[in-house]
């Protein structure tokens, strides 16, 4: 990038760039966009809740446990995607060395390993009156524990290594080399699943699902993501304070609250 | 550079054949655990095989490709190597390959003699032996990345195994189907080129991932 | 009030629906939680730091 002149529009681009990664500025239009993210997300959440659990009618098959897929499914969706933006954020520290995209990084690492575990154990709650057992090797619950293990890898050597930039550097690495993989993990698991339970439904996939369904679970989904984005940048701006104590505006800020 | 970096490494190996010959011990052991602790009966070994022998090949290649950079990490020669050369990815990709040429080829010529112990037929012990000879060069090219990010920790052990395991899942997938596939005396080229496109894919990135992490250890 | 025992039963699922609830909006009040924690942690901690600081440049003003 550096040995050849770049044009105007991309010197631009880079500018900007490097404003919005600048932890300062990130702090300050965060701070404002919270509020906001936290009643919308709160919001559609509610929504979600109270129409899964009072106003869906009865799935002819699986009676009211058909409720949990309304918190199921959105938190298989975002903690695959939450890996998917993790990775995002990888490759943007590797390609920019922009300091924002490591505290993104850091920061989405435990709450995507969260919900990860929430897909993961409401899944089994489900799997219980569906099939009459805690577990089964589903192909959507399998994959999700091996998103799981993906998650604890990258917490885990975030914790194991001391020097902060060569961490970032390796856990957006391992990002990156685990979200090619993420694909093929998820169509081998599917295939694998279709060889060894040919008859038996998996969680939640119906040919067709009538509106009253899937409209309040396009709202949950919706809040999930919101919910994610919120917890995600909460998580990033205090990591900015940790990480930034020496600056005078973090200092000002400490004295004055 | 990277015949040379295969040629030093073999020789450091043959001066301390420990280094090859233990991954293989334990893989014979590991594998002879689950007739002791499962049941000795044929029908249930014949069912298991292609599993305990697959999962074994898996936890020896583990076992040692933590050590792939860690050595070299210790003495300098790591650093030395690349102040001299420009060619980290060359150098990477020798001391993949002679960690597969001193674990995963081994484990190929050994593992038909484990499937007959484990009462796998012969079409299947073939389908054991294909698979392993595609599949244990993914294992090492996947476990070199691990390795890469974590030879500079001091307890990067049991770490490797937890970055590295759940990338080798589809290749577990792929590599029993193929032998549960032969061994039932179907055909089993379409998995056979299942895990030719994992090699060839793997093949492609993890040697410049792992001298990414190569460099970004170095760093620290 | 049977209305409100048909609706906590769920017809016999009740147990599993509101224990899969519970248990999300557990882990969501954790994470919820814990940045507040963390960034009263972290303030104080800096607090602390910058008085420290201030401290020995104090003693030598006066």
């Amino acid at each position: 990038m550096r040995f050849f002149s770049l044009p105007d529009y991309q010197l631009i681009m880079l500018n900007w760039f490097h404003r919005l990664g600048a932890p300062r500025s990130f702090y300050e239009i965060s701070g404002r966009l919270l509020p906001v993210l936290w009643v919308l997300s709160g919001l559609s959440i509610l929504t979600g809740v109270i129409w899964s659990l009072g106003f869906v009618p009865e799935d002819y098959q699986q009676g009211n446990s058909v409720r949990i897929m309304y918190i199921h499914v959105p938190a298989a969706i975002v903690a695959q995607s939450g890996y998917a933006m993790m990775a995002v954020a990888g490759a943007v520290f590797l390609i920019w060395r922009i300091k924002i995209a490591d505290v993104a990084l850091q920061c989405a690492a435990p709450i995507g390993a969260s919900i990860t575990f929430l897909a993961l154990v409401t899944g089994a709650i489900w799997g219980k009156p569906t099939w009459g057992t805690w577990w089964v090797w589903d192909a959507r619950l399998t994959s999700t524990l091996v998103l799981l293990f993906l998650y604890l890898g990258i917490i885990a050597l975030r914790s194991a290594m001391e020097n902060r930039e060569s961490a970032g550097r390796a856990t957006a690495m391992l990002a990156l080399v685990g979200v090619v993989n993420l694909p093929i993990i998820k169509y081998s698991v599917d295939w694998w699943f279709t060889l060894h339970q040919p008859s038996s439904f998996s969680l939640g996939e119906k040919p067709a699902m009538p509106a009253e369904m899937w409209i309040p679970l396009l709202v949950m989904v919706l809040g999930y993501y919101l919910f994610f984005f919120t917890l995600w940048a909460t998580r990033m701006r205090v990591e900015i304070l940790n990480r930034e104590f020496r600056t005078d505006w973090v200092q000002r800020l400490v004295v004055g609250s | 550079m990277f015949l040379k970096t295969i040629r030093r490494d073999l020789a450091v190996v043959f001066r301390s054949p420990a280094e090859v010959i233990n991954p293989l011990i334990f893989f014979v052991i590991v594998i002879t655990l689950f007739p002791l602790g499962i049941s000795p009966s044929e029908a249930v070994l014949r069912e298991i095989a292609p599993g305990v022998i697959w999962v074994a090949a898996l936890l020896a290649t583990l076992l040692s490709v933590e050590v792939m950079f860690r050595g070299d990490f210790e003495d300098g020669s790591l650093e030395q190597m690349l102040l001299n050369e420009r060619s980290l990815v060359s150098i990477v990709g020798g001391k993949i390959a002679s960690h597969w040429l001193m674990t995963g080829l081994p484990l190929t010529i050994l593992s038909p003699m484990l499937a007959l112990m484990l009462f796998v037929n012969p079409e299947g012990i073939r389908a054991i032996f294909f698979s392993l000879l595609l599949g244990t060069p993914i294992l090492s090219l996947l476990g070199a990345i691990g390795a890469a990010l974590t030879f500079s920790l001091r307890r990067g052990g049991v770490l490797v195994s937890i970055l590295v395991l759940p990338l080798y899942v589809p290749l577990l997938i792929f590599a029993t189907e193929m032998v549960k596939a032969g061994a039932a005396g179907l055909d089993y080229t379409g998995y056979f080129y299942w895990l030719a496109a994992l090699l060839s894919l793997s093949l492609g990135f993890a040697p410049l991932a792992a001298s990414a992490g190569v460099k970004i250890s170095l760093s620290q | 009030m049977n209305n409100l025992t048909t609706f906590i039963e769920m017809g016999g699922h009740g147990l599993y629906i509101w224990s899969a609830y519970g248990i999300t909006a557990v882990v969501f009040a954790y994470n919820i939680v814990r940045p507040i924690l963390m960034r009263k942690e972290i303030i104080s901690a800096q607090r602390r730091l910058l008085q420290q600081q201030a401290k020995p440049a104090g003693k030598e003003n006066s």
